[in-house]
């Protein structure tokens, strides 16, 4: 396939411009493909034929009303709906323009590639240090103890909460405010390096403040990072996104660059979400 | 507020006294009967209770002697029918909630299930009958694998049950980070549920020390300090029994006094364990 490609692009009709390329990031490339992807949970069919292109270093945003696939979508992306029994996938789904669901991947692998914040905060019942050091020794990352502490502390730091805790590595990552704890989290998937960091509404339990501080994380990770964030909060996706993806019961409505999907979406159906007309 | 609603504000309100008294009066009898039992027990044992008595092996009526042997020989099956026992029943555990799904594990579980209602006199029978027959002798290594048996099932439902408190979210971050599935389960779902499978296994521990039937057809008794696990072993609670339904009064007080050693020593044990798996983080 090409690797210069529009992005964001989805399959529209011909009546309508192609959505514009957001001006921070001419003609990234395409980091993750999918194309014609049906998801099914038992029988009922969660995901209809979704066709998106997310290009490198940027912030796609999902919305959509709840129930609408946004989540069930990003978690495909990293097969971590592999857990949950019963589900089936058809269609493709390339990063890096290799097939995550052809068969003999090394899901592994994908996932050390790929990683995900969730959206209830969930770290180990462990220290604050070895929480974020988990993903580092389950991969054998670092092959030294002083390696080891020096990528804890970098992925600390980048999740910017290296400050608050720096004193206090060895105490329970429970004990930790809800805001911090799902910074550590950020910073326990940042560890090990991904290329593509899935977010499922990371923000969702958090207060105003936390919630600001998790945004201009996003804002600085963008800069390593592809970053693919659900969320319900349309001004959250205003604010952090450079394009958005909009998800209605299963399918993919329009994506667009976010302030033109703000100020003048191109559906009838993403303008009535938007202006709050149901969802 | 009109006299309707007040006459139902004063129903609940004394319905709500009597409940909460009534749930007070049940806890207190059943706290009661426990600490009555307590007292009695230490009141008939504490007189004939000294350092002798615990080191000492059994002696002929009238000669003294001690149970020395039987607390060793208590340990030893505790320690052996753990050895199998607490292994194999997490694993069992493990399996049930982390492993299998579908059918197979419905029928396990209900297997499981079965076991933990079977008498324990039936499990020694069938212990003396694949295990004491063969070797042709009783021996602490059959009351072990008595008691292990006993213990596997309530280890195995407890742990599986402490498995499924662990929210998924926990199994999911792991997994997210690149963790195979084995090491999920070993490295964090395991340890975040350490203290509450302490617990099934104190239950079991707790549940096996007081086990006289399956013993009495396998490791049997024995008059003397254990040398070898091939050869019947003493038990406090086989002791117990058979100094209680002796006709001597020296032998009852030193069954009672048995019995004080037995209650004293589960609850070391568990007081070990619970400080020994106390939550970390």
């Amino acid at each position: 396939m090409a690797v210069q490609t529009m992005a964001p692009r989805v399959d529209v009709p011909e009546r309508r411009d192609l959505p514009s390329v957001p001006s921070e990031t001419p003609s990234a490339q395409t980091k993750i493909s999918v194309r014609d992807l049906d998801f099914f949970y038992g029988r009922t069919q969660a995901l209809h034929n979704i066709r998106l292109d997310i290009p490198e270093r940027v912030v796609m945003a999902f919305i959509g009303p709840s129930g609408c696939g946004k989540s069930t979508f990003l978690r495909t992306l990293n097969r971590m709906n592999d857990v949950i029994p019963g589900t089936r996938v058809s269609g493709e789904v390339t990063i890096d323009e290799h097939d995550i669901y052809a068969a003999g991947t090394d899901v592994v692998a994908l996932r050390r590639k790929v990683g995900m914040v969730f959206q209830k905060s969930n770290p180990f019942p462990k220290s604050i240090f070895e929480n974020v050091a988990y993903g580092l020794r389950i991969n054998r990352v670092t092959s030294s103890k002083s390696e080891l502490a020096g990528r804890v502390e970098q992925a600390l730091q980048d999740a910017a909460l290296w400050n608050e805790v720096k004193d206090r590595l060895k105490t329970s990552a429970l004990s930790l405010s809800g805001g911090q704890q799902q910074r550590l989290c950020i910073a326990r998937a940042l560890a090990i390096r991904p290329q593509i960091l899935l977010m499922d509404e990371p923000a969702s339990a958090l207060d105003p403040i936390a919630t600001s501080k998790i945004e201009e994380l996003i804002f600085d990770l963008k800069k390593q990072y592809t970053i693919v964030i659900v969320t319900h909060n349309m001004q959250q996706a205003a604010r952090v996104s450079d394009t958005t993806a909009f998800f209605l019961l299963g399918k993919l409505i329009e994506v667009n660059a976010t302030e033109k999907m703000f100020t003048a979406p191109n559906e009838k159906l993403t303008e009535d979400y938007i202006t709050g007309r149901f969802g | 507020m009109n006299a309707i609603a007040a006459r139902a504000d004063r129903i609940r309100r004394i319905s709500s006294a009597l409940m909460t008294s009534l749930t007070a009066l049940c806890t207190l009898l059943a706290v009661g009967a426990l600490f009555l039992i307590l007292a009695y027990i230490a009141l008939q044992g504490i007189g004939s209770l000294n350092f002798q008595f615990l080191i000492d092996s059994p002696r002929p009526v009238g000669e003294g002697g001690g149970i020395g042997n039987a607390i060793m020989g208590s340990l030893v099956l505790l320690g052996i029918s753990s050895a199998f026992g607490l292994p194999i029943g997490i694993a069992v555990g493990v399996y049930l909630s982390e492993v299998g799904n579908g059918q197979l594990a419905s029928i396990v579980r209900f297997i499981v299930d079965t076991l933990t209602g079977i008498p324990s006199i039936v499990t020694g029978v069938f212990v003396y009958a694949i295990l004491v027959l063969p070797m042709k002798h009783f021996s602490a290594f059959a009351g072990g694998v008595a008691l292990a048996l006993i213990m596997v099932p309530i280890v195995a439902r407890t742990t599986e049950e402490m498995l499924k408190l662990v929210p998924h979210s926990l199994r999911e971050g792991a997994l997210a980070l690149g963790a195979p599935q084995w090491r999920v389960t070993l490295g964090v779902v395991l340890p975040a549920a350490a203290s509450g499978i302490a617990t099934g296994a104190m239950l079991a521990i707790a549940r096996v020390s007081g086990e006289t039937a399956p013993l009495l057809f396998t490791a049997f008794g024995s008059r003397f300090f254990p040398t070898s696990l091939n050869e019947p072993i003493a038990s406090l609670t086989v002791q117990i029994y058979n100094y209680a339904i002796s006709p001597y009064d020296e032998w009852h007080a030193q069954a009672w006094a048995a019995t004080l050693v037995l209650m004293t020593l589960i609850l070391g044990i568990n007081i070990i364990v619970r400080v020994l798996t106390r939550r970390k983080f």
